[in-house]
């Protein structure tokens, strides 16, 4: 009975998870850090699955052979140790542990978050500010800014810093791997890259809220040109982000709607992360 | 006069919180009704409220953990059914400020008032008899404890009606939970309800790991001491370790809300990273608080119902050990998203791994000890075999996540939701109800209805399966935690997926409610009159059920590690031994009411300080010290039961001349 119950389970639950999840998020990623992530999660299970896979029909077929009505079983009452056993079971996960040990510790060092991508463009600077409930994305170099619209070139790496005004938050584009918390008076680091063009979604992964839900914005990835296009649109479009225009933009609200700003005043980012900013945000209401 | 308490803080404009709080007031109402007018009180005081029987108070945790697991269970199906409706433009029935709530009170729950109570119930009930003793180190302290425990069950309990509830998740993390982004009072009732339950928990911890240490059987070293004792001190151990820093933590977080202070404020040098640390510091090794006396029950219910010893007792006492120490070196897994450099994650994230040895021999030891068995499937044994199959994959899935890179993907996802309670459910609850059905026979005297002990069991197990697996698949896709609504309709049919998975969960968790009404009316039928109703291994099963409340009239003499096993052997090859035993009289504690007192004056203070209502503070703080103290001039503490009245018993029970 129990036989046949978790085979029909095992069938359903994982045709469910193979179909659903190969078409989007962790599992399709689009840049080389969301890939690196993905070869670690099936390398990992796979490794795993060896050994559980057999776990799980050896307590089956034990529990079913020794059932206490079967005369052909062998009965052992006293049988309590075997130091060759014993010796096994220790080492059966003290190898696969090894072997994951080597991932865990490789893995954490290449993919370090704040280790800047091996390439040869200079990565494109984006300072990320978390808002009471939305998105604000600096971009350094070019002096301009964009509410939660994040516009990158494809195939060039992206060098975030990331603060947060008020509470903790994470940013998360699930198909460009990592996620890193914003932190208040905290600067993080993150390196990411988009290799084709595409609308990724990117959210906050750390309750924040209750306009955490909405908390979303779009990642879109687009050829050089378009971005440089975009670039001169926004600064065509005008307006700017200063201190008082910032401290409107600290308000809580529900991420609805972008914006974009063609002139970012020098040092916001800065003023914000070491905490200059955040004393004069207003309470949230009951 | 009375803080910040005024009518607005009752929600009549919420109908789901007015209906549901309703009925179960009035649910309340018709059981003080019925009590008072069946004239119970003088029963209830006597017997139970003011009982400082370790059977009794463990029978009672376990009470109200089944009550709380309702109350859970109801905020987890509305959580389901709010993702199930809330997909692409809707918004589902429940407001933000209402569902974020309920997440926080679910967790809450969940760990602190009913996973809690059902460990330290069974650990309660269970322990001396394994031990072979006549009660706890100290149990008027026992009784404290558990009143303690409910007095915090109450306040998170009024929150519903009176207030509001935290909106910060179940850890309540800084700035979030400061004043100055929740300045209502959910989070106040969050932390002294932790604060005053975390006291309970702490004595009951330093009063089991005392009884341990201290009072076991004659003859009884480390080496013949049963595993499920073995798993509770190591438990106990992280309890007394570790839940100091919870109430410094918490009290750090009451000072900045209450006095100004800036421990975990953005401002004035305040730093919240160091609650995270602070907090995980506590919620690491607050999992294998969990877990291993659940792994524990596991081990006594493997190795009794196959009719042979436990494989591999040393590696499995090691393994305990392993855990319990390694715990305290894994907590910044829970944040490898924070920043920390590459060093720092891979140690933690291999430190991590490095449990999952210990766990996997575990693992092995069981299996090992089915072969060769003769197996008798009882219920007790379904959820120990459902146990193994899941729990392993919980395992696989919490070690990917200590792989660093890999948790940069998956933190704070669904597919964290459907690890933990991967394990959780798998590992704890399926633990719990083991035990429950195990044990039930000793505490009531009578065994449980075996078909619908199986049903609640298929219902859980194949609910969990419904309801979390869908969960892992949406955390891959990028579904997160905490969402009231989401905008990809993709995710929606995994989600009323899961929503049926947790209707089959609601259904086992009814049944459970049938199988205990269906049990009490065939208790004749069912009785268990031999005190040994599976054949059991342990000292527990040498006493009669439901044992005296001396528990042993003569203090058993244990020269080995399943000592009744070896009792019974004896007997079977020695014949019976015929003879007229002597009894002497034997002190036990006297009843005393002052854990019920100090829950009523906790309630009264945390209730006023959560107020801010101080006349009602002072008072309420006044009268538990002078409850303290005049439990400290107390004179005499114990009653002597005759050496007649012990003879009458075990005549009664035919043990002097029982033969197996």
């Amino acid at each position: 009975m129990i036989n046949c119950a978790s085979g029909c389970r095992w069938g359903l639950a994982s045709t469910a998870v193979l179909l659903a999840s190969c078409n989007e998020g962790v599992l399709d990623p689009r840049g080389p850090v969301g890939k690196a992530e993905r070869i670690i999660l099936y390398d990992s299970t796979a490794i795993m699955l060896a050994v559980i896979i057999p776990v799980i029909v050896l307590t089956l077929v034990f529990a079913w052979w020794f059932r206490a009505r079967n005369s052909r079983a062998r009965y052992r009452p006293d049988w309590e140790y075997s130091g060759r056993i014993e010796m096994i079971i220790w080492a059966i996960p003290a190898l696969v542990i090894l072997f994951l040990g080597g991932i865990a510790w490789t893995g954490s060092h290449d993919l370090d978050p704040r280790v800047p991508l091996e390439e040869a463009t200079t990565p494109l600077e984006i300072d990320v500010i978390s808002l009471d409930w939305r998105w604000l994305f600096i971009y350094p170099q070019r002096g301009i800014a964009s509410l939660n619209r994040l516009v990158v070139p494809a195939g060039e790496p992206l060098r975030f810093r990331l603060t947060s005004t008020t509470v903790m938050n994470s940013f998360f584009v699930p198909q460009l791997g990592s996620q890193i918390y914003a932190m208040p008076n905290m600067v993080t680091r993150l390196n990411l890259k988009a290799d084709q063009p595409g609308t990724f979604e990117g959210l906050s992964a750390q309750f924040s809220g209750d306009g955490f839900s909405d908390m979303r914005f779009d990642l879109v990835s687009t050829e050089r040109q378009a971005f440089e296009d975009w670039v001169g649109a926004t600064k065509a479009q005008g307006g700017i982000l200063d201190v008082n225009t910032f401290q409107e933009l600290s308000r809580p609200a529900k991420a609805e709607g972008t914006q974009t700003y063609a002139r970012v005043s020098d040092g916001l980012f800065d003023r914000i992360s070491s905490g200059h900013m955040t004393a004069t945000s207003p309470q949230r209401g009951q | 006069m009375f803080g910040r308490l005024t009518w607005a803080a009752v929600p009549f404009d919420q109908p789901v919180v007015m209906i549901a709080s309703g009925t179960v007031g009035f649910f309340i109402f018709c059981v003080l009704a019925l009590v008072t007018v069946k004239g119970w009180w003088p029963y209830l005081w006597r017997e139970w409220i003011t009982s400082v029987d370790h059977k009794r108070i463990g029978v009672m945790y376990i009470f109200l953990a089944l009550l709380m697991l309702v109350r859970g269970f109801s905020d987890a199906m509305l959580m389901r059914s709010q993702q199930a409706l809330a997909a692409g433009h809707a918004l589902g029935y429940l407001p933000p400020e209402h569902y974020d709530q309920i997440f926080s009170a679910h967790g809450t729950i969940m760990i602190f008032f009913v996973a809690m109570p059902f460990v330290v119930g069974l650990m309660n009930f269970v322990l001396p008899l394994q031990l072979g003793v006549r009660d706890v180190a100290f149990p008027v302290l026992n009784s404290v404890s558990f009143w303690l425990t409910a007095a915090g069950v109450l306040l998170v309990n009024v929150s519903l009606v009176v207030g509001e509830f935290a909106r910060t998740g179940w850890l309540a993390y800084p700035p979030l939970s400061e004043v100055a982004y929740s300045p209502g009072v959910g989070v106040d009732y969050y932390l002294w309800s932790l604060q005053i339950s975390g006291m309970g928990t702490l004595l009951s911890g330093i009063n089991l790991l005392t009884t341990i240490l201290k009072l076991r059987a004659p003859g009884m070293g480390y080496r013949q001491m049963p595993i499920f004792c073995w798993t509770a001190l190591a438990s106990n151990l992280l309890i007394v370790a570790s839940f100091p820093i919870l109430t410094a933590t918490f009290a750090m977080l009451l000072l900045d809300r209450y006095c100004g202070f800036h421990f975990f404020t953005n401002d004035l040098g305040g730093n919240p990273m160091m609650y995270v640390n602070l907090i995980w510091s506590w919620g690491h090794p607050e999992v294998y608080i969990l877990i291993l006396p659940a792994f524990g029950v596991f081990s006594e219910v493997v190795a009794t119902f196959s009719g042979k010893p436990l494989f591999g007792r040393r590696s499995m006492v090691m393994a305990t050990m392993v855990i319990c120490m390694l715990s305290f070196l894994v907590w910044l897994h829970h944040f490898f998203t924070m920043g920390a450099g590459a060093d720092v994650n891979a140690f933690f994230g291999i430190m991590t791994m490095i449990i999952a040895v210990p766990t996997g021999v575990k693992i092995f030891n069981w299996l090992f000890t089915l072969y060769g068995g003769r197996i008798r499937f009882t219920v007790p044994v379904y959820w120990a075999l459902g146990f193994m199959v899941t729990f392993v994959i919980g395992g696989m899935t919490g070690v990917l996540m200590a792989i660093p890179p890999a948790d940069f993907v998956l933190h704070n996802s669904l597919f964290l939701i459907a690890h933990f309670h991967n394990v959780a459910i798998g590992g704890v609850v399926f633990g719990v109800m083991a035990g429950i059905s195990y044990w039930f026979p000793k505490a009531f005297g009578f065994t449980l209805n075996e078909r619908l002990g199986k049903a609640v069991f298929w219902c859980w197990f194949f609910g969990f399966y419904l309801a979390f697996m869908p969960l892992y698949a949406l955390g891959l896709m990028g579904a997160t935690r905490r969402m009231q609504h989401y905008s990809n309709l993709h995710w929606q049919p995994l989600m009323l997926v899961a929503l049926s998975g947790a209707l089959l969960i609601l259904l086992g968790i009814a049944l459970t409610g049938v199988q205990l009404a269906v049990s009490i009316r065939q208790r004749e039928r069912n009785r268990d009159v031999t005190g040994d109703p599976w054949n059991g291994r342990t000292l527990e099963w040498s006493t009669p059920s439901p044992p005296p409340a001396w528990n042993f009239s003569h203090l058993p003499h244990v020269d080995r590690a399943d000592a009744f096993w070896g009792m019974k052997q004896q007997r079977a090859t020695a014949g019976t031994h015929v003879g007229k035993p002597s009894y002497e009289s034997i002190q036990v504690p006297r009843n005393n009411p002052t854990g019920f007192f100090l829950a009523f004056f906790a309630v009264l203070l945390g209730f006023s300080l959560i107020w801010r209502i101080w006349w009602g503070a002072g008072l309420g703080l006044l009268g538990a010290i002078v409850v303290c103290l005049m439990q400290a001039w107390r004179t005499d503490g114990e009653i002597e039961v005759p050496a007649e009245k012990v003879a009458a018993f075990e005549q009664l029970h035919g043990l002097n001349e029982r033969t197996i």
